[in-house]
């Protein structure tokens, strides 16, 4: 039989973390995230599971924890919101760099600085084009409702593993803090990851230590190091694209839009539709890969593309550089943890689209 | 006598210990840093707890100890070794955990992660280098500076008024709870280095039974920051350093030593 819950976001990815068999939580309270730490305290995965949960003593503490756990092949997370998120870049820098799988999770609040507590989607940039220093990349999984809260706890040990590379969810407090219903899976079993090819477990007798750095001081070794980490990015690039189409198929606009405003958009294209306009929405589910190919398949049929994003406009840089000049495309959204309606969201279409 | 009919097992008085790599050291000639990897590595090797060893290397001028510790180790970013050793700590609680850091790494930047390591008596041991100076990037004031003391970034002395005051951290760490065995120690003269492994070696006791932190403080030279020959460096760390930062016990067995 199905199992069904009504959760929270940020609920279901706690309960979906303990699920998928992770090892350990380490993470710092700050709004609209809380509730991860307060929900996994509550539920004392370490009678459960054995999985283990701290409170650390900042943002930095808990990502350096979690680099030191993943350094021993631990199956470990943290969560945090916008300010959490820019306190941890150099840890999450020295993650990509030493090649350590995590996952990390952003339920992002209005900015700059201590902005609001309300939803944002103003980190876009921080979480798709570096964040930390050097030349590396996160993979982006962006949730859109409570269920994929859930399951991409799932999703994201599982490529964090396959690539030995953090995975970050980027999501937004409105879906960290609204309530849906969520099908759950089966207890994963916890199991370690126990390769001596990487991981620290105690150098084995008459076997080679291990080491884990990002550092070498070497400017060529560390070139290739380099070159090796671009080549395992080109390789995620090609493999792990995801996104979803809301009728595409016979569209005249298009929409861009993940997570919250890909809900808010949905409702924008059935008000629409209802008054004869005919528009699509495409939902990038991996930020980073950003779904460039579909889009630019799909932009080629459109007679315009609106980029919805709770941000000045950065997801649609992307969107420019994925579909070229061909194609009016604009940007909407609004700031500091405002959320358009789906009436504002059409009514900007038709002004900076249908009007122009 | 040929040098050959000397050189036999059978006369062999001290070797290096296995736990050593043969890497050449890249420390200063002189340096302290590489007797206090030395003995570490001797007290892991008489534990005989190699394969159940996990280290975390700082940064600082032994960012490189895990190309000469021949253990299990994980290089940390500035000041955050105590947070990785929780993260590993509490992951593998039945591993031995330590971290290896200097002033600058535990004391300045790294210092609420070294307080709240130790505030949570988390079971892991911390050996600190302290040498009153940032080795690393060429021998700027640290937080363990002593008051007057040049460095290129208080080449007139440091100034308390407007400097602060040098930070006893180690006297800091003891007045916590979680805290089970706190130290100072050196490694300058043979009767002291013998004394330092003891201490590493009753830290290590300590984290085996699960009695909260230990830290070995070990106060040593920096002969290339402090501008002076190593053996002068030393003499003058025997009549400064230690008045400012005392040798022995602060902590044993949870219990803060005399009058601390
Ligand atoms: C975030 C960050 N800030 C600054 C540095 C530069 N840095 C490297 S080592 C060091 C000081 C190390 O001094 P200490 O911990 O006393 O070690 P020592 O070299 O004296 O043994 C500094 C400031 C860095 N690597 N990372
Ligand atoms: S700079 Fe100082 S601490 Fe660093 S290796 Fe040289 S003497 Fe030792
Ligand atoms: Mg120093």
């Amino acid at each position: 039989m199905k199992e069904l819950r009504l959760m929270k976001g940020n609920e279901a990815v706690a309960e979906g973390a303990i699920r998928a068999g992770a090892d350990g939580y380490f993470g710092y309270p700050i709004t609209p995230q809380s509730e991860v730490m307060e929900y996994l305290m509550a539920e004392q995965p370490e009678k459960r599971t054995g999985m283990v949960v701290l409170q650390a003593e900042s943002e930095v503490a808990a990502i350096n924890m979690v680099y030191g756990a993943a350094s021993t092949g631990k199956k470990v997370m943290t969560s945090s919101s916008s300010p959490g998120m820019s306190l941890m870049q150099e840890g999450i820098s020295y993650l990509a760099g030493a090649e350590l799988p995590c996952l990390l999770l952003n339920v992002a609040r209005g900015g700059p600085g201590l902005g609001t507590i309300q939803p944002s989607q103003a980190d876009y940039f921080q979480s798709v084009k570096g964040g930390g220093h050097g030349d590396y990349n996160l993979i982006v999984l962006a949730p859109s409702s409570v269920q994929e809260m859930f399951d991409f706890a799932f999703l994201g040990f599982d490529l964090a593993f396959k690539y030995r590379n953090p995975v970050l969810m980027l999501s937004d407090g409105l879906i960290g803090q609204m309530m849906e219903k969520v099908e759950l899976c089966e207890q994963l079993p916890r199991t370690t990851h126990f390769d001596r090819s990487w991981t620290l477990t105690g150098k084995p007798d008459g076997q080679e230590r291990n080491i884990v750095t990002s550092l070498d001081l070497d400017a060529s070794m560390q070139e290739i190091h380099n070159l090796h980490l671009q080549e395992k990015y080109r390789q995620c690039k090609e493999a792990e694209v995801r996104y979803e189409l809301f009728d595409t198929e016979d569209a005249d606009y298009l929409f861009v839009a993940y997570g919250s405003s890909a809900r808010i958009c949905q409702k924008a294209i059935k008000i629409g539709r209802s008054e004869g306009i005919k528009i699509g929405l495409l939902r990038p589910i991996t930020l980073w890969p950003f779904p460039a190919k579909p889009l630019a398949e799909l932009a080629s049929r459109m007679k315009g593309i609106l980029s919805v994003e709770q941000s000045a406009g950065q997801m649609v840089e992307d969107v420019r550089l994925s579909v070229g000049s061909g194609v009016h495309i604009e940007h909407y959204g609004r700031m500091g943890g405002m959320i358009p309606t789906p009436e504002q969201v059409l009514e900007n279409l038709k002004k900076l689209l249908i009007a122009k | 006598m040929d040098i050959k009919d000397i050189i036999k097992p059978e006369n062999l008085v001290y070797q290096k210990t296995s736990l050593m790599t043969d890497k050449p050291l890249s420390y200063c000639p002189g340096c302290g840093h590489g007797t206090a990897h030395r003995i570490l590595m001797e007290v892991i090797e008489e534990m005989g707890i190699q394969s159940e060893t996990i280290g975390v290397a700082p940064v600082g001028c032994s960012v490189l100890a895990y190309d000469f510790m021949n253990v299990d180790m994980v290089g940390a970013s500035h000041g955050r070794a105590p947070a990785v050793a929780t993260g590993i700590k509490r992951c593998w609680p039945e591993k031995f955990v330590y971290t290896y850091q200097g002033d600058g790494d535990l004391a300045a930047i790294g210092t609420a992660e070294t307080i709240h390591a130790a505030n949570r008596g988390e079971n892991i041991t911390i050996i600190f280098i302290n040498n009153g100076i940032y080795g690393m990037t060429g021998g700027q004031m640290a937080p363990t500076t002593l008051p007057g003391m040049k460095t290129s970034t208080s080449p007139y002395g440091r100034d308390l008024k407007s400097m602060g005051n040098p930070l006893k951290m180690t006297e800091l760490l003891a007045q916590l709870p979680g805290t089970c065995y706190v130290t100072r120690q050196s490694v300058h003269s043979p009767r002291n280095v013998r004394r330092a492994k003891k201490a590493i070696r009753a830290a290590f006791e300590s984290q085996k039974e699960n009695k909260g932190l230990s830290l070995v403080e070990i106060v040593s030279n920096c002969n290339s920051g402090w501008k002076m020959e190593p053996v002068a460096s030393n003499e003058w760390m025997v009549d400064n350093m230690f008045p400012f930062y005392p040798l022995g016990d602060i902590k044993v067995d949870g219990k803060l030593v005399n009058n601390q």
